[in-house]
């Protein structure tokens, strides 16, 4: 092995030790993301993006758990969320206008997906409901484009949250990323009061664990699923309102978090929103630490500019690494809602 | 579904369609070239290659009833096995340099082995973890995985990332480089020709009985003492190693492989193959194949916006016509 290789080898390792311990006072290692001012940074970040994946997958795990139905058309909500809040916000130089605007759209698109299609679809096997949504994924993002054009959007921050505040001595985060993790947490905390604590969220129950029986009891089904799926849409328009200030509005926005989503749900298990949120915030955590990480371990091993482009792949499919490792423990996630 | 009416009749209706359509995809190129259409040649060998493709992910939607979302990951992966050994042998560097030594290779009858081989590795370590599961749980998963291939594939910085790769030059076959469409075609009809006999033996044997018992009531097969989980995992294995090849058909007429091949929307037109030419047919699949094929590049000649056509189109055939196309036609068959 040549030496070179060997020392960079050794250099990694010390680096690993150093990450292990949190060292607090390793001047020379101020550009490690595991420093502790940084460690915080990347922990909201990945707060950021776990509370986004937990509003889309908690409406696909309702849906799924209450309905047996596969959305894939979820994504499409959290789409027209986002353009619908950022034309707004741009017409009426309202944040909240743009975010009341988001919330209405994707429970109103969800409802007349309801409505339209999805109703037709329960009682047949989940291979028509993928091709079918599949379908609404293309109508609707050829829709999208010919509305707003292919061209990503950019939307800005309201100006009241467009600062950063001052964690601890030093460290700064962005204010608005605070409000989505706020936001977020709140979402969560109202699902969790709705399904434990309403009688909606009671049926809502019965319905994921004993479908038949609550339909024998003379509940009328019809209006709770389209109850259920205009609420899993709300929750993916607010993801969507929320991400636009800061990721790209653009068309297929929706599928690449969809599949997050999906893996969420997944490790989660099927129909459980608190298995959906601790999922959330782990594959969040996951993705956000790998990305943090990995391109800073590579450089050793690799020319710089290649580091950044393996590592940036690499730690995308860290999520899915922890989706097979789970899967392969536990074949029905974490919390499974299904007896 | 057409398996379950018992007693045929020596000569089926749909089987002397199914033997005409045969008869007129063999003669494809000289009536082509014939009628000065032969740039629609490679065309047709693509749809071939899907039609490949999409009859082999039949095996384990149609047959076996596992929704696999994921076999992109094999299409891709057949297409860069293809493309990374053409590119290897052109640049004269080996593949895999430890733990022991692969070079490249520009024949054809050692790339498609090395790519239904790596397709169906990788095929058998998706589909062992990926089998535990069942329903939404396996198609989610499925599809999870291919993305995971996905990105795995980005990361190879030698192969292009987002970019993909131009292949150096066509492959040969047997020594012979393949140079024009029709001897190309013609390679791509023979394979595709050769799996639908393989794989209609397989499905009428005892196997492909069990296949299809395990898909209608897994409980009582299990009963009986069959090894349910092998059994899917082998019709797993053989529709992924498949699909490699297929993908390795299309970087050879591409001459070009992206990421685009891996991504999951062609899981999507996989699945919309299948069910469009009807699942469970190995012959609709096929079908399947060409009518997409052609209807994306008539509609795309006609709109920019040909998705917004294809949308509905997609949602009436969900809605309406559950059989598909072959699965009408033979029933239309049985019954006149």
């Amino acid at each position: 092995m040549p030496t070179g290789l060997r020392r960079n080898r050794q250099h990694t390792l010390h680096r690993f030790r150093i990450w292990l311990f949190l060292s607090p006072n390793g001047a020379p290692f101020r550009s490690c993301p595991m420093y502790p001012t940084l460690l915080l940074e990347q922990t909201l970040n990945g707060f950021t993006l776990g509370v986004m994946l937990f509003l889309l997958a908690a409406g696909l795990t309702l849906i799924f758990g209450v309905m047996d139905v596969i959305n894939l058309a979820h994504g499409s909500l959290y789409m027209a969320g986002a353009f619908a809040s950022a034309a707004i916000t741009a017409r009426t130089g309202s944040f909240a206008a743009g975010l009341l605007a988001g919330v209405v759209v994707g429970a109103a698109f969800a409802l007349l997906l309801e409505l339209a299609l999805i109703r037709r679809l329960y009682t047949r096997a989940h291979l028509d409901q993928v091709l079918a949504t599949f379908a609404v994924i293309l109508i609707a993002n050829e829709t999208v484009k010919i509305l707003f054009g292919p061209q990503p959007i950019f939307a800005a921050p309201p100006r009241s949250l467009s600062g950063s505040v001052e964690l601890l001595p030093g460290v700064l985060y962005p204010a608005y990323r605070l409000a989505i993790i706020a936001a977020g947490l709140l979402a969560a905390l109202f699902l969790w009061w709705l399904i434990g604590r309403t009688r909606l969220g009671m049926l809502i129950r019965a319905g994921t664990t004993h479908r038949q029986m609550v339909q024998a009891l003379g509940v009328n089904i019809k209006a709770l699923f389209a109850i259920v799926f205009a609420i899993g849409g709300a929750l993916a328009g607010l993801a969507g309102a929320m991400a636009a200030p800061i990721l790209a509005v653009q068309v297929g926005m929706g599928e690449q978090i969809l599949i997050l989503a999906f893996v969420v749900v997944v490790i989660g298990g099927l129909g459980s929103v608190r298995g959906a949120f601790l999922a959330a915030l782990l594959v969040g955590l996951t993705d956000t630490m790998s990305r943090a990480l990995l391109p800073w371990l590579m450089r050793d091993l690799l020319p710089p500019a290649a580091a950044d482009q393996v590592a940036a792949n690499l730690s995308s499919v860290a999520v899915y690494l922890l989706m097979a490792v789970v899967l392969a423990l536990r074949p029905r996630g974490l919390f499974p809602a299904h007896g | 579904m057409a398996e379950a009416a018992a007693p045929a009749p020596r000569v089926r209706p749909d089987g002397i369609l199914a033997l005409g359509g045969v008869c007129l995809l063999a003669v494809a190129p000289p009536v082509l070239e014939a009628l000065q259409a032969d740039y629609l040649l490679p065309t047709l060998t693509r749809m071939l290659a899907y039609g490949l493709a999409a009859a082999a992910l039949d095996l384990v939607l149609g047959y076996g009833g596992l929704v696999s979302f994921g076999h992109s990951a094999f299409l891709g992966t057949g297409a860069y096995v293809a493309a990374a050994l053409l590119h290897h042998a052109n640049r004269g560097t080996p593949v895999v340099a430890w733990p022991f030594v692969v070079s490249g290779t520009s024949e054809a009858l050692i790339i498609l082995p090395a790519a239904a081989a790596v397709a169906g590795i990788l095929a058998i370590l998706i589909g062992a973890i990926s089998l535990r599961t069942r329903g939404v749980h396996f198609i989610m998963i499925t599809l999870a995985f291919a993305q995971m291939v996905y990105f795995l594939v980005l990361a190879v910085p030698e192969y292009g990332g987002t970019d993909g790769l131009m292949l150096p030059g066509p492959w040969r076959v047997g020594g012979f480089p393949v140079q024009s469409d029709a001897p190309r075609y013609w390679f791509a009809f023979v394979l595709v020709l050769l799996f639908m006999l393989v794989a209609q033996r397989a499905i009428q044997a005892r196997y492909g009985l069990a296949l299809r018992g395990a898909r209608q009531n897994e409980r009582r097969l299990l009963a009986l003492g069959y090894p349910v989980f092998a059994i899917r995992l082998l019709a797993f294995t053989l529709s992924g190693a498949c699909t490699g090849v297929a993908g390795a058909l299309l970087a050879d007429v591409a001459m070009f492989v992206s990421p685009d091949l891996l991504s999951w929307q062609r899981s999507g037109e996989l699945i919309i193959m299948v069910v469009l030419g009807g699942q469970g047919t190995l012959i609709g699949p096929l079908i399947g194949a060409f009518v997409l094929l052609a209807l994306e590049e008539e509609l795309s000649a006609v709109t920019e916006h040909w998705m917004l056509v294809l949308g509905p189109i997609l949602l009436l055939c969900v809605l309406l016509f559950r059989r598909g196309i072959w699965g009408m036609v033979s029933r239309a068959a049985y019954s006149g």
